[in-house]
């Protein structure tokens, strides 16, 4: 299982098995940060970089935990670590762009909630990647996260000028169009195989 | 007198989370489990007790530690108290069935970055007392596992033909394959959105109307 290429292993996460669209890992996000191309995208590369550094993290505790034979400790240490890797991109956003750091708001603590990132290191683990093929994984997750955060944010902003029923309107429209999303990104399921 | 109170006040805080800030519902948190597990009655139905335990654990423990946690730590205590239940539940599903605990996956771990458990815990755990803290988790809870249900149950009769695996419509039934799809999951709780948002306008505009009615008399 162990033994798949670097690009497959890409290609799977990013586009045949979407984190956002085929395993609903971090619907809160999606949901709530996708109004806005531009904010959709900086949350993106926040997002992969901060799942970037806590598969590397998750690489070397679950070796440890290994090692001192205490695999019932795996999910708290995992999230211990993810709370402070988020605590660390808030503070180097917070000092490098204040503008991005307003923008995305309640939305970077909320990171640590981000369940894509803990269903990262879970999976990562589960398949018994190894140290570079982990990294491929979480980029390659990383990647599509901001892939359909951005398709979704297009498809919103031109929605804006739409007349739409009452009813329709908030999350049951948002719900709808990530469903066709999901739909067109089956289309995805032959490829890398 | 005042035990009356005190009554309407715990059928108050169980009640609220069931229906009138229904998690999934109304507050729309929680959406990853809700999709990801909701394909089979069965599985939504696991779940949604495994969430409804942790929550109802974490809320206990959150409300009688809540004058020992100083504030500017209390997120990574709540995080690591709800981490320890989910542990706790992983290893029970694990011993009552290993195919329910296959079935679900990671999905169990990953109760931990469940929204509604740590916002009960944030907004209302660490402000009340015991007993009432433990209320509102039952209520919460209990919304959450309806609302799953309510999913699970239409994507398996019409993606499945069946209910709880008991086959309901007959084998004349083409299954809707897309319905245990990840779409079917989107579809599926945007329909349920659609019918809540109908029914609140069509109150709005009943309302509107007695009102008009009134003023004219």
């Amino acid at each position: 299982m162990a033994n798949e290429s670097l690009s497959y292993i890409f290609l799977n996460a990013c586009l045949v098995n979407n984190f956002v669209l085929a395993y609903f890992l971090g619907i809160c996000p999606f949901l709530g940060v996708s109004g806005k191309l531009e904010t959709a995208s900086r949350m993106g590369a926040a997002v992969t970089f901060v799942m970037l550094v806590s598969s590397m993290c998750a690489y070397g505790i679950h070796a440890l935990l290994i090692a001192i034979n205490a695999p019932f400790l795996q999910l708290i240490s995992f999230i211990v670590v993810i709370a402070s890797t988020v605590q660390l991109v808030e503070m180097f956003i917070k000092k490098f762009s204040p503008a991005l750091f307003r923008a995305l708001g309640i939305f970077l603590p909320l990171i640590t909630t981000n369940c894509a990132i803990l269903g990262l290191a879970l999976f990562q683990t589960n398949k018994g990647y190894d140290f570079l093929q982990s990294l491929v994984y979480a980029l390659g997750a990383g990647a599509g996260f901001t892939l359909a955060l951005v398709l979704m944010a297009g498809v919103r902003e031109k929605l804006e000028l739409a007349e739409i029923p009452n009813v329709v309107k908030g999350t049951a429209l948002t719900l709808m169009l990530a469903g066709i999303l999901s739909l067109a990104f089956m289309g995805f399921a032959g490829l890398g195989g | 007198m005042a035990n009356s109170s005190t009554e309407k006040q715990s059928t108050n805080d169980f009640i609220r989370g069931l229906w009138e800030e229904n998690p999934v519902f109304v507050q729309v948190l929680g959406m990853c489990p809700v999709l990801a597990v909701s394909n089979t009655a069965t599985n939504a139905l696991a779940m949604g007790l495994a969430t409804a335990f942790v929550l109802m654990m974490s809320s206990t423990l959150v409300s009688s530690l809540r004058s020992f946690i100083p504030k500017q730590v209390r997120i990574a205590s709540f995080i690591l108290i709800i981490a320890t239940f989910v542990t706790v539940t992983e290893y029970i599903i694990q011993a009552i069935s290993i195919e329910l605990h296959k079935a679900l996956g990671a999905f169990i771990s990953l109760i931990v970055v469940n929204c509604v458990i740590l916002g009960r815990s944030e907004a209302f755990a660490s402000k009340n007392t015991i007993g009432r803290a433990f209320l509102d988790a039952a209520g919460m809870g209990a919304g959450f596992t309806f609302a799953l249900l309510c999913l699970g149950a239409v994507r398996e009769i019409l993606g499945s033909g069946s209910l709880f695996g008991v086959p309901v419509l007959g084998t004349h039934f083409e299954p809707w394959v897309v319905m245990i799809l990840p779409s079917g999951g989107f579809f599926t709780l945007a329909g349920w959105l659609l019918f809540f948002n109908w029914r609140k306008e069509k109150k709005k505009i009943q309302e509107k109307r007695a009102k008009a009615a009134l003023a004219e008399v």
